[in-house]
């Protein structure tokens, strides 16, 4: 697949601050790449630079092949963007709005009106269409600063903490509309909400601190934790002795650790060698001794957990 | 061209949008008209002109015009809407000059819709209509002046208070440069030249000129190319304090 969003180690100060130290990726055509990272990383910051808002002070962007810096105005026409918080001007109607910017993305007449609606149907804004965008909920106005970034079908899409804000049922109309796009575009979404990146995104870089300190899928990323994969049983606490030392003794099992509960039973896990699962291992053991558990599943290990890990492990490298 | 035609457009009918654009240009046509029959004693001095109409106008711009301007780019920064609208396929010349038209044209508006003095002068007497017309151009002219400086501070802040005030205050000084308050400033230590520079940038001696009937072209030089300085000098603040 083409490549249509590459920077080469881009870099931006302000002042005395380090915002982005340098940041280098691609994203090719049907990835959908997560943003993640603490507030203040530099994820905002290399999304406007990427766009060609701000210019950096080092590096490069090339979208579709296009530098941004040497021919923004082609650059730009490549890309739909929408900036943190979805700004839009308030006193406008969402319909002339979107009229608005489709006359400055080249569209005349009847394709205007053709664009505009298309955005709308896709967005689903057709009731609030001639309400002042100023009067309209949170939800439909990231819905009019959605329509407004795909209004021209851009071959590259780059949201700025999309679903930021959105109850539960916007937040899954959002990341539809993403996963459905996802196929044709190049796409970055920059979240600070972990699940958003299991649920749509194909590939997920950490920075922290205005460098890449991660970058996988979200499973490559998960499988950094100590306890992914491990099998947890939920057992009574005087037959716990004996259920750890038959999860001892299973296959590829590298340790058991024990966790007492509120209730007084004992949480066991037990945690595979690294590249190995023991799931079924368990399973078979449990049954041949016949030993009861009151409930037994596999850790994922959440990507919160591993967000934590790698972002403040980073901070105390930095600080010894 | 297309693009400014659009973005002016847009920016027109945001003046609109708000009350901004009645209360203006109601506080304008009244004003002007106060200002020449109870200061400048339109009746009294029994002369079919409008000098006592476009005498005062320097000053009402002095504070209409800021408030016009101040919310050009302070108000896209504080919304965020700079951002969209610097990411989209345009250059930065195109945003400018659509937004300054925009005002421009709008204070236009306002000015047409003096044009009852000019009735009025026409039915009292017999006026000299072609100094009428100098005046209204050369109005017209020292308003995008003072908007280019307005459209220019406001670039600089996300406060539409703070541009209004410092605008208002170096529109004052340009208007006043002529005068011993900004000269006195200079002459103590500056060379000759110097002050007299600083004394033919004053706005009222050109608009003085211009009032009269006589459309020179030292002045139009001079309005053309304070309105080319301050919009460029607002471009490169645009350029470059996109994220302040």
């Amino acid at each position: 697949m083409a490549v249509l969003v590459e920077a080469d180690r881009l870099r931006k100060t302000f002042g005395p601050i380090i915002a982005v130290e340098e940041i280098s990726l691609k994203v090719s055509q049907g990835e959908v790449l997560g943003f993640l990272g603490p507030n203040g990383a530099g994820k905002s910051t290399t999304m406007k630079m990427l766009t060609g808002f701000l210019a950096p002070d080092g590096g490069s962007a090339r979208i579709c092949g296009i530098d941004v810096a040497e021919r923004p105005k082609a650059a730009k026409a490549c890309i739909g963007y929408l900036p943190e918080g979805a700004p839009a001007y308030g006193e406008m109607t969402a319909r002339a709005f979107l009229h608005f910017i489709a006359e400055l993305r080249g569209y005349q007449g009847d394709a205007c009106g053709a664009r505009v609606h298309a955005a709308t149907m896709r967005t689903g804004l057709e009731e609030v269409l001639d309400q002042k965008i100023d009067t309209l909920s949170k939800g439909f106005k990231r819905r009019v600063g959605l329509a407004q970034a795909i209004l021209h079908d851009p071959p590259v899409l780059i949201m700025d903490e999309p679903t930021d804000g959105l109850d539960p049922n916007q937040k899954h109309l959002v990341r539809k509309l993403i996963t459905d796009m996802a196929k044709d575009k190049a796409i970055i979404v920059s979240t600070h909400i972990l699940e958003e990146v299991e649920a749509v995104c194909t590939r997920a870089i950490v920075i922290d601190r205005g460098r890449i300190v991660a970058d996988g899928t979200a499973e490559d990323l998960m499988q950094r934790m100590p306890y992914h994969n491990a099998v947890a049983v939920r057992v009574d606490a005087n037959k716990a002795d004996a259920i750890s030392a038959a999860l001892a003794g299973v296959a590829n099992v590298d340790k058991v650790d024990r966790k007492t509960l509120p209730d007084g039973q004992i949480l066991l896990r037990a945690a595979p060698k690294p590249g190995t699962t023991v799931a079924s291992g368990v399973a078979t053991m449990l049954n041949q001794k016949s030993l009861a558990v009151y409930e037994m599943y596999v850790e994922r290990g959440k990507l919160d957990d591993v967000f934590r890990q790698i972002t403040s492990q980073e901070g105390r490298g930095r600080n010894a | 061209m297309r693009n400014i035609w659009i973005i002016g457009k847009r920016e027109l009918s945001a003046y609109f949008g708000t009350p901004l654009a009645y209360i203006f240009l109601v506080i304008f046509v009244a004003l002007s008209g106060a200002f020449a029959f109870y200061i400048g004693n339109f009746f009294e001095r029994a002369q079919a002109d409008l000098q006592a109409f476009f005498a005062y106008h320097t000053w009402l711009y002095l504070l209409l015009v800021p408030a016009v301007a101040m919310r050009l780019w302070a108000e896209e920064r504080k919304t965020g809407t700079i951002e969209l609208l610097m990411t989209l396929p345009i250059t930065t010349w195109e945003a400018i000059l659509g937004k300054f038209l925009a005002a421009w044209a709008f204070i236009g508006v306002a000015l047409l819709l003096t044009i009852p003095m000019w009735i009025t002068v026409n039915y009292l007497g017999r006026p000299d209509n072609g100094v009428i017309l100098a005046s209204y151009i050369g109005s017209f002219l020292m308003a995008g002046a003072f908007l280019a400086i307005g459209s220019c501070i406001s670039a600089l802040t996300k406060n539409q208070v703070i541009a209004f005030i410092v605008a208002a205050t170096l529109c004052f000084l340009f208007v006043m440069s002529g005068s011993d308050l900004v000269l006195n400033a200079f002459r103590g230590w500056a060379p000759a030249f110097l002050v007299q520079a600083i004394a033919s940038l004053s706005f009222i001696n050109h608009f003085d000129q211009i009032s009269k009937g006589v459309i020179g072209l030292p002045s139009l030089f001079f309005y053309a190319s304070m309105i080319a300085f301050f919009l460029f000098a607002n471009m490169i603040i645009v350029e470059s304090r996109k994220s302040a």
